[in-house]
């Protein structure tokens, strides 16, 4: 972001929704569920541990869940953190509560910020305090995990490079390719990655990944060199070798013709490329239907020879044998 | 009530340094370089603020203090300029600075680093000091300039400037320091630490913010940073801060003046204070009293992370901070804290209190009596402290 609103900065603090404020100063689930407690529920007590105060967060989740429906009756938490992670571990135990354990996996940290909001289009906390939200929906993975006596892996099948806004590497591949996306702008753009904590953008940043958004364009650029080298239509025709002359019009033949006098039980071979006078003459050969066909000196014949010249070099012929 | 104990990164200005600048607002606000009255008037006046910074620090009158518009630039200057006239020409190609300096040193040394200088950061020892005899071990002969600041901004930690001023002098190396954080906490003499260069900042001892000087030893004056109309003897171009100068230099002054007042009423406010803090089980400061200036506290709670410690603070109107100003910001760690090898799990839960000679003993009571309930409540909440409230007992 450029002008006016980036050359002072405000504290975070001031983008902090009132809700953000009254939990951080009174938190409505703070403490512990003890054995006892659990037991009087007649429930399981699940306590989940997420985060390392070395990075600055860490949360407690503390479940009573029942075993016969999978319904967590209690939820109450610790955290080692700021306002926010403070305010973002409660509100994630507060959601928990009366959901069963497959429901609450699928709590995101979205829904733990949008629940914070005081109105619905203002976010609750200023972008860089994205992540603390990120680890409240971390933890109930781990309690879930615990609690059914399974891998947290298995509750995410896709690898996720933007915690904060939750955006895959599968969705992040895609939109890059279809768009032909150059930037870590654009990409934010598309898909809010990289908008918030910023980690995932490239090394350094507040968390390290396994891979990051600075990777995914490389990866894309370097997908779209090995394309460009492996066309021929970059030189001029004429600048060609023989042998790239003969690629390049078989590119062309592969990429634009071929599937249809297939799809018509036809083909179509190449011959020879010889250069006369200022024309390349291409000479061919129709295979199966083709060679039969009343089009191919026509109709087929044309569109052809209007495409290599399009592709490749006005001066070329097409001259069927 | 309110209570400032935010002092390393800004003060209140003095009254009478405000009364000082007054009249340079909307009476005598001529140019200083035209030719008229109004010019007239304010060349007495700035001649005098100049002497007392020349003063404040024992420059002598054939040095050159020039005025700058704050430390950062300061900083900037002597790197950049050292940069142009030793390593652009390939005459040398290294600087070694701390690992702690201001961001104004870091930074610029980051951004020289990238146009092919060598950087060499220095390391703090456990106390949070940097070493003289590390600057001897890492000087080489292509070694343009040495940059230590006198006193660091988290800790208050003390470097030992004299020494380091001695070794530079000996391998001929330039030698800079800023010294932001000690005019009128500890005696600034440029002559007896042999500095060659110097950066101050006015805010920072009760004078205006947007006012700054860098010092430098006759015949070593720097390449300008600023082009221009050839203000400050062509050292610094730019129309003269007039009030900002005045004020300056009437803030020296006091501040020099209340030096005693600093090492003795200020430290005995501070030292209560943490006395009272260190009576909290598990908390922890950084550097030795002795060896630190008089006003500042750099202190751990183990188990609460810094920010929601400044947030329960900042509810009961008290201002601290996590470390430098822009720390508070950007979330990171407190870099002190991780240099000098503090534990992994207590590099996010330092706070700096630093008073000033406006603190009152009033403001200590009341800010141990906020710490120590915020202690309390912070601890309950953390995850990562087993903390039992009295009559109860934790599982954890």
């Amino acid at each position: 972001m450029m002008g006016i609103d980036s050359l002072i900065g405000g504290t975070i603090w001031d983008q902090y929704s009132e809700k953000v404020t009254c939990l951080m100063n009174n938190p409505q689930n703070m403490g512990e569920i003890t054995q006892e407690q659990a037991d009087e529920m007649g429930a399981k007590l699940i306590v989940a541990d997420f985060g390392a105060e070395s990075c600055g967060d860490a949360v407690r989740l503390y479940w009573a869940v029942d075993p016969k429906t999978d319904v967590i009756l209690e939820s109450k938490f610790k955290s080692f953190g700021c306002g926010t992670a403070i305010a973002s571990s409660d509100t994630m135990a507060e959601l928990c509560k009366g959901k069963t354990v497959d429901e609450a996996v699928k709590i995101t940290n979205i829904d733990v910020e949008k629940a914070m909001r005081d109105t619905p289009d203002v976010p609750a906390v200023p972008p860089q305090k994205m992540h603390c939200s990120v680890m409240a929906y971390d933890v109930i993975k781990k309690a879930a995990a615990l609690y059914k006596g399974v891998d947290i892996e298995s509750f995410e099948h896709e690898i996720i490079v933007c915690e904060c806004a939750r955006v895959s590497l599968s969705t992040l591949r895609e939109v890059i390719r279809l768009n032909d996306l150059t930037s870590i702008e654009q990409i934010t753009d598309y898909t809010k990655a990289g908008a918030f904590c910023k980690s995932c953008i490239r090394p350094g940043g507040h968390e390290a990944k396994d891979i990051y958004l600075v990777d995914l364009l490389e990866e894309y650029q370097k997908e779209k060199l090995a394309k460009q080298a492996d066309s021929s239509y970059d030189a001029p025709f004429a600048q060609m070798t023989i042998v790239q002359r003969l690629k390049a019009v078989e590119k062309v033949i592969d990429d634009n013709i071929r599937q249809m006098l297939i799809m018509d039980g036809g083909n179509i071979e190449i011959l020879d490329i010889k250069e006369n006078g200022a024309n390349f003459d291409i000479y061919i050969r129709y295979l199966g239907a083709c060679s039969g066909c009343a089009s191919s000196s026509t109709g087929t014949l044309f569109a052809i020879e209007s495409i290599l010249k399009e592709k490749l070099d006005q001066n070329i012929r097409v001259i069927p044998l | 009530m309110r209570v400032y104990l935010d002092n390393n990164a800004t003060t209140i200005v003095d009254p009478h340094v405000y009364e000082t600048m007054e009249p340079f607002f909307i009476q005598k606000y001529g140019n200083p370089n035209s030719l008229h009255q109004f010019a007239s008037d304010t060349h007495k006046p700035l001649k005098e603020a100049m002497q007392k910074i020349y003063t404040g620090i024992n420059a002598k009158s054939e040095d050159s203090v020039v005025i700058t518009s704050c430390a950062t630039e300061s900083n900037n200057w002597v790197l950049k300029s050292i940069y142009f006239e030793y390593i652009l020409t390939g005459r040398k190609n290294h600087i070694i600075v701390s690992e702690v300096e201001h961001p104004s040193v870091i930074a610029t040394a980051k951004f020289l680093e990238s146009k092919g200088c060598k950087v060499t950061y220095l390391p703090i020892n456990s106390e949070g000091i940097v070493e003289a005899h590390t600057v001897r071990d890492f000087i080489t002969d292509k070694t343009a300039l040495v940059s230590i600041m006198w006193v660091n901004n988290e800790t208050g930690a003390i470097f030992p400037i004299e020494e380091i001023g001695e070794i530079c002098a000996a391998k001929g190396v330039l030698f800079h320091t800023d010294a932001v954080q000690a005019i009128g906490k500890v005696p600034v003499n440029v002559q007896g630490a042999n500095v060659d260069y110097l950066t101050m900042s006015a805010h920072k001892f009760h004078g205006p913010k947007g006012v700054g000087a860098l010092y430098m030893k006759k015949g070593k004056e720097l390449t300008p940073l600023l082009h221009g109309g050839s203000q400050m003897n062509g050292l610094r171009s730019g129309t003269l801060n007039v009030a900002g100068i005045v004020g300056m230099g009437k803030a020296i002054e006091q501040a020099i003046d209340a030096l005693d007042f600093e090492v003795s009423e200020v430290k005995e406010l501070r030292d209560r204070l943490e006395d009272a803090l260190l009576e909290i089980p598990d908390t922890f400061v950084v550097t030795p009293r002795a060896k630190r200036a008089a006003n500042t506290i750099l202190i751990s709670f183990r188990g609460i992370e810094g920010e929601a410690m400044l947030w329960d603070l900042n509810r009961a109107n008290i201002a601290a901070s996590t470390g430098s100003a822009c720390a508070s910001e950007d979330l990171e760690s407190n870099p002190v804290m991780e240099a000098i090898g503090a534990e992994a799990d207590l590099a996010h839960t330092a706070i700096r209190f630093s008073l000033s000679r406006y603190t009152t003993g009033e403001e200590i009571d009341y800010t141990i009596e906020v710490v120590k309930n915020a202690v309390d409540r912070l601890r309950a909440i953390s995850s990562s402290y087993a903390y039992a409230p009295q009559g109860h007992e934790s599982k954890l």
